[in-house]
């Protein structure tokens, strides 16, 4: 065990079982080969490449939402958050915002009524968001005040690792920025690791240590964001900087 | 209950408000019949048959001199109960297997699904007859296998709202949180899929008054005092030609309730959609 680590991934090989009810046969396919990575304390990684390749599935079995048929997925801390693309289906649009944010400390159930509200505030300050946010619906919300909500129901279990899906591609560009911003100084504040997914460079560019590109289920090529960008090795990494 | 909210608040929501009038009157009336009713509903009077609707007699009297309106009040309350009984019973159960066959999926899907397609089976007025044979014929009896035969229709409607929401990403952030599969089902999903479920409820219970109607019809909802709508509906039968306004009112007042209930299903299902714009 690697102190200074948040997770190892080794030989991580993934498919889906397509179909396979009662009646029909199961249709394997591979979606990840062979991905290999590690994830330091306190670093923000990207995961870029094009749509398809395998980015959300990735995601998915470090998050143990997809088992998978090979390798190691090796958690060094407590098990991550998930920071989703679409901040509109993120959040439940049944209940309120305080709901939403006390409902992972009542599931974790550790926390009495007071105690929930305090860490509620807590939060609520660190994601900029104004109090009378908490009696809103998520409906009622703007997009980028939406995001923040996400991201403050990811954090109140208070984890050490995030995964942020493609967090703001849904956004405006100023809003973008906003919420960049806040990720990097959450990043800073408390210690956070990011994987974080984009098909957009220039986010990556603007917010990550490191960089993985993965194409067709595999990691094509990995390094810190000076060397990729500047220094791409690989034809597909070429492309992809040059479509930008 | 946000969802009936936003339907009261709503005010340009005409069927809403129109349905609730109809069927608060009716419930009322119902409610009244069940302690209070002009005349004793099953009291002969041999000197006032057969005759027309007037103030002493709102809807007139039958062949007995009994009195129509005090007829139907008892009648609409055996109907309601049985209408609401049998919407209870189907819709609990037809929620719960629907909850578990939508978000599991798999085995379990298969497996009640085919046994909700067994019930779907068997014609509804059929079963009816073989239970009430097996049972006994009664208002309770019927209540009970028409719960039975509601079943289906709900697991089927849930079923649907369920798997349509199974994999919304809040419902992926409560898994990972690690929220347990019933707060899952009941706290996290079974709220989005009211404005589904609640017009299903309502068209439910439309369809029981009109099962529970025809099933007295045919005179298996027990006998008087159990007298349901169906019961009086069928006695008016044989007095068409001499007391019109027996059947007429019977009838009048079971399109009323089915008209109410089905407004406000309807206002419902129109409030329906702007929610999560």
């Amino acid at each position: 065990m690697n102190e200074e680590l948040t997770l190892s991934v080794r030989h991580l090989t993934c498919g889906y079982r397509a179909g396979g009810g009662l009646f029909e046969k199961a249709v394997r396919q591979e979606v990840l080969r062979d991905v290999t990575f590690d994830l330091r304390n306190g670093e923000i990684l990207g995961l870029v490449g094009e749509s398809g390749t395998g980015k959300s599935t990735l995601a998915k079995a470090i998050l143990g939402m997809v088992r998978p048929d090979s390798g190691e997925i090796i958690h060094h801390t407590k098990r991550p958050q998930m920071i989703f693309q679409d901040p509109y289906s993120s959040l439940n649009p049944a209940y309120t915002v305080a709901w939403i944010l006390e409902e992972p400390l009542r599931i974790f159930g550790k926390y009495d009524g007071p105690e929930r509200k305090r860490r509620v505030r807590e939060i609520l300050d660190r994601v900029e968001l104004p109090e009378e946010c908490l009696a809103a619906k998520p409906s009622e919300l703007s997009g980028g005040q939406r995001q923040r909500v996400s991201i403050a129901a990811a954090l109140i279990q208070r984890p050490k690792f995030l995964i942020a899906d493609e967090p703001v591609s849904a956004l405006d560009v100023t809003i973008q920025a906003q919420i960049l911003q806040l990720l990097k100084k959450l990043n800073q504040e408390l210690g956070l690791s990011y994987l974080f997914i984009s098909h957009d460079l220039n986010v990556v560019y603007q917010l990550c240590d490191r960089v993985m590109v993965m194409k067709s289920g595999q990691i094509v090529e990995q390094g810190s964001v000076e060397e990729i960008f500047n220094h791409p090795r690989q034809d597909y990494t070429r492309q992809l900087l040059a479509a930008e | 209950m946000k969802t009936i909210q936003k339907a009261v608040r709503d005010h340009r929501n005409g069927f809403f408000l129109a349905g609730c009038i109809i069927t608060g009157i009716l419930l009322a009336l119902i409610l009244l019949g069940a302690v209070w009713t002009p005349y004793d509903p099953t009291a002969m009077n041999g000197s006032e048959k057969l005759l027309g609707p007037s103030l002493s007699h709102l809807f007139g009297t039958d062949n007995f001199g009994r009195d129509i309106f005090s007829r139907v009040l008892k009648g609409a309350g055996v109907t309601a109960l049985v209408a609401g009984g049998t919407v209870a019973i189907g819709g609990v159960c037809g929620i719960l297997i629907g909850a578990l066959t939508g978000y599991f999926g798999g085995a379990v899907d298969e497996l009640l699904m085919r046994f909700n397609d067994a019930i779907t089976a068997f014609p509804s007025i059929l079963l009816a007859l073989v239970c009430v044979t097996l049972f006994g014929s009664g208002k309770y009896q019927v209540l009970m296998v028409l719960g039975v035969v509601f079943i289906p229709s709900f697991a089927r409607v849930t079923r649907t709202a369920f798997r349509a929401l199974r994999d919304a990403n809040y419902v992926q952030s409560a898994r990972l949180m690690g929220a347990k599969p019933s707060r899952i089902l009941f706290v996290h999903i079974l709220p989005n899929t009211l404005p589904v479920l609640l017009p299903a409820v309502t068209i439910g219970f439309n369809n029981a008054v009109l099962a529970e109607a025809s099933m007295s019809f045919l005179g298996l909802c027990g006998q008087p005092p159990d007298a349901s709508l169906g019961t009086l509906l069928s006695e008016a039968q044989g007095m068409l030609a001499t007391a019109p306004w027996y059947a007429l009112c019977t009838g009048g007042c079971i399109v009323a309730l089915i008209f109410g209930v089905g407004l406000i299903g309807e206002g419902l299902q129109s409030g329906r959609g702007e929610r999560n714009a």
